[in-house]
C-alpha cells in the first residue's frame, strides 16, 4: 500500500464517516429528536376552551397527573406490567430451561421455531383471537354450558384478567428468547457439582442456576415490562372501560378530548418511567439486550 | 436361570455405565417441566387453530358449527376496502424497508469503523427508538407532522397526513431495528479479509463490493426482513400518523374488530397466518444459507 498524505486521508476518512453514519443521524434528528422536543414543549403548554393551543408555559398538566383518577391509572398499568413480567417470568424460565436440556440441537431449533411461528402473526390478530375465545359464545363458554357446569355464559372478557392473558400472549416470547439464550451459555457440570455437594434440586437452581442466568431474566424483564406498560391494542380489545392503561389514556387525551397538552404530559411521564427501568436494568449490568 | 453372583455384578456395572442420564427414570421435576411446555404452547398455538377452524365455518356464529364452506373467504377477496388496504400496506412496508435498510446499514458501518466525538450522543439516538414505548413515539410523530404541516401550509405547500407521513415515520423505527441487526453481524467480522483484499489491490469500493459486502449480507437480509415485518403489523403509529384515504391493513383489522365480529376476520387471520408462516420459513432458509455463505 502506498502512504497518502495525512491530511488528505483525514479527510477522505472524514468525508466516508460523514456518508456512513450522516444520513440516519440527521434521519433521526429530524424525525425523532425534534418530535421529542416538541412533545415536552407541548407538555408545558395549555388547552383552550376549544381544544386549541395556548401558548402559557405552566406546570399545570404534571400536576394533573397526580390526580387521583390518573394515579390510579398509572399504578394499574405499572400492576399490570408488573404481573405481566412476573407470569412470564414464572412461566417462561422452566419452558426455557426445558428447551436448553433437549439433546439433539435440531429439536432445540424446532422448539425455538414453535415458539416464533404465532409470534410473527399480526399482533391485532393474535389479540382478537383471545376476544373470539374469551368471548360469550366462544369455545370456553359453549364448553362449560355443553357440560352444564354452568347456566349462563362466564363474562371472561372486559376485566383485567383478559388483558393479563392478552398481555402474557404477546410478549411470552419476549421473556422465552433471551432466558434460553443465558441458560444455554451456563456449563451444566456446576449444577451436577451442586449436587456432588449434596445440594437439592431446589437448592441447586438457588444458588447456581438463577445466578447464572441472570443476564437473561433482567434482559427478558426489561423487553416484557417496557412494551406492556405502554400497551395500547391489548387493554383497548380486551379491557373493558375500567381496565384502561396509561396507552389508552394518552390516545383519548389526543384522539377524542383533544387536549394535546396533557396527553403529552402523559407521554412525558410514561417516557420518564421506561427510562428509569432501562437505567435500572444497566445499572444490573446486563448487555444482552 | 442360574447366573453367578460375578456375572450378575459385571452387568450390573454394565448397565450403570451405559444408562445415560437422559434414560434415568423421570423424576418429578422433569414430568413437571415437560407438562409445562405442553401448556405453553397449546397456550400459543389454541388462538391460532381456533380462528384458522371458524374460518371455514359456514355459520356466522363463533359457538355453532354449520358446516364447512369457504364462503368468507370469497366474500374477503371480493372486499375492496380489505384489497385497498392490502396495497398501502404493502407499498408503506416496502419503502420503508429500502429506505431504512440503507440508511440503517450505512450507519451500522459507519459506528463500527469510526470512534468519533459525540459517538455515545449518536449510539443513544439509535437505540432510543427501540426502548420509547409505540404509543409514545406515535404522539411524537403526529404532533411532528402536525406542526409541520403548519410550517409548510404558511410556506405555501400543501402538506398532509397519508402514506407519504405512514412511511416516514415507520423509518424513524425501522433504521434502529436494521442497524442494530447489521452490527450484530458486523461483530463478528473478520477484518483480516478486508486487508487481503486490500493487499491485492483491490479500492476501498471493490473491498466493499466484493468482500465486506457478501458477508455482512445475511444481516441486512435479516435486518430488511424484520424491517418489513415490523412495518406491516404496525398498528399504533400508523393509527397516528395516517390520513384519511391511507388505510393500512392493520388499520383495517382494527376497524373490522371494532365494529363488531365477521366472520371474514377469521379468513383474513387464516390467510396471513398462513402468509407469515411462508415468510418464517423462508427467512430460516435464507439465514441457513447465510451461515453456509458465512464458512
Amino acid at each position: 500500500m502506498t502512504t497518502p498524505i495525512p491530511s488528505a486521508v483525514r479527510r477522505r476518512e472524514r468525508v466516508l464517516l460523514a456518508t456512513l453514519v450522516g444520513p440516519a443521524t440527521f434521519y433521526l434528528l429530524i424525525f425523532f429528536l425534534v418530535p421529542l422536543g416538541i412533545v415536552l414543549t407541548y407538555s408545558f403548554l395549555k388547552r383552550g376552551a376549544y381544544g386549541q393551543l395556548v401558548w402559557e408555559f405552566n406546570l399545570l398538566n404534571y400536576v394533573r397527573v397526580a390526580d387521583p383518577l390518573y394515579l390510579s391509572i398509572l399504578g394499574r398499568s405499572a400492576f399490570l406490567a408488573l404481573a405481566n413480567t412476573l407470569l412470564c417470568l414464572v412461566i417462561g424460565y422452566p419452558f426455557a430451561y426445558y428447551i436448553v436440556r433437549q439433546e439433539r440441537a435440531s429439536v432445540r431449533n424446532f422448539l425455538l421455531v414453535l415458539v416464533m411461528v404465532p409470534f410473527w402473526t399480526n399482533f391485532l390478530i393474535r389479540t382478537y383471537a383471545w376476544r373470539v375465545i374469551l368471548g360469550n359464545d366462544g369455545p370456553i363458554n359453549t364448553l362449560l354450558l355443553s357440560l352444564g357446569l354452568i347456566d349462563t355464559p362466564l363474562q371472561l372478557l372486559f376485566n383485567d384478567g383478559a388483558v393479563l392473558v392478552g398481555l402474557v400472549y404477546g410478549y411470552l416470547p419476549f421473556m422465552i428468547l433471551p432466558l434460553y439464550a443465558a441458560i444455554e451459555r451456563i456449563d451444566f457440570s456446576l449444577i451436577e457439582a451442586a449436587h456432588d455437594l449434596y445440594a437439592s434440586g431446589w437448592q441447586a437452581f438457588r444458588t447456581v442456576l438463577l445466578p447464572l442466568s441472570m443476564p437473561g431474566v433482567i434482559a427478558g424483564s426489561i423487553l416484557v415490562f417496557i412494551p406492556s406498560l405502554g400497551a395500547f391494542v391489548t387493554p383497548d380489545l380486551l379491557g373493558g372501560a375500567k381496565t384502561v392503561m396509561i396507552g389508552n389514556l394518552i390516545q383519548s387525551q389526543f384522539l377524542t378530548v383533544r387536549d394535546w397538552p396533557f396527553g403529552s404530559a402523559l407521554s412525558m411521564v410514561l417516557m420518564a418511567l421506561v427510562l428509569v427501568a432501562t437505567l435500572i436494568y444497566f445499572r444490573k449490568g446486563g448487555k444482552t439486550l | 436361570m442360574t447366573t453367578t453372583p460375578s456375572v450378575l455384578t459385571a452387568r450390573r456395572v454394565a448397565a450403570r455405565e451405559r444408562v445415560p442420564i437422559q434414560k434415568r427414570p423421570r423424576s418429578l421435576t422433569d414430568r413437571l417441566l415437560a407438562a409445562n411446555a405442553w401448556l405453553v404452547f397449546l397456550f400459543f398455538y389454541l388462538p391460532v387453530l381456533v380462528l384458522i377452524l371458524f374460518s371455514f365455518n359456514d355459520g356466522r356464529l363463533l359457538s355453532h358449527w354449520t358446516g364447512f364452506s369457504l364462503r368468507w373467504y370469497g366474500k374477503l377477496l371480493h372486499n375492496e376496502a380489505i384489497v385497498m388496504a392490502l396495497r398501502n400496506s404493502l407499498i408503506v412496508a416496502g419503502c420503508s424497508t429500502v429506505i431504512s435498510t440503507v440508511l440503517g446499514t450505512l450507519i451500522a458501518l459507519g459506528m463500527e469503523r469510526f470512534q468519533f466525538r459525540g459517538k455515545t450522543g449518536v449510539d443513544s439516538l439509535l437505540y432510543l427508538p427501540i426502548i420509547i414505548p409505540d404509543i409514545a413515539m406515535a404522539v411524537m410523530l403526529l404532533l411532528f407532522f402536525v406542526q409541520a404541516g403548519h410550517l409548510l401550509g404558511w410556506l405555501g405547500m400543501r402538506f398532509s397526513l397519508g402514506l407519504e407521513t405512514i412511511i416516514l415515520a415507520h423509518v424513524a423505527f425501522n433504521i434502529s431495528f436494521v442497524a442494530v441487526i447489521v452490527r450484530a453481524r458486523l461483530a463478528g467480522f473478520d477484518h483480516a479479509l478486508e486487508e487481503a483484499a486490500q493487499d491485492l489491490y483491490a479500492n476501498e469500493w471493490q473491498t466493499f463490493r466484493h468482500v465486506t459486502l457478501p458477508l455482512i449480507a445475511p444481516g441486512i437480509l435479516g435486518g430488511a426482513l424484520l424491517a418489513f415485518t415490523l412495518s406491516l403489523d404496525d398498528f399504533v403509529i400508523t393509527f397516528f400518523t395516517s390520513g384519511p384515504g391511507s388505510t393500512t391493513l392493520p388499520l383495517r383489522i382494527y376497524s373490522m374488530v371494532k365494529t363488531g365480529v365477521t366472520p371474514e376476520i377469521n379468513a383474513l387471520s387464516t390467510l396471513m397466518i398462513l402468509a407469515s408462516m411462508i415468510l418464517v420459513v423462508a427467512s430460516l432458509l435464507v439465514q441457513r444459507r447465510g451461515g453456509d455463505w458465512h464458512r
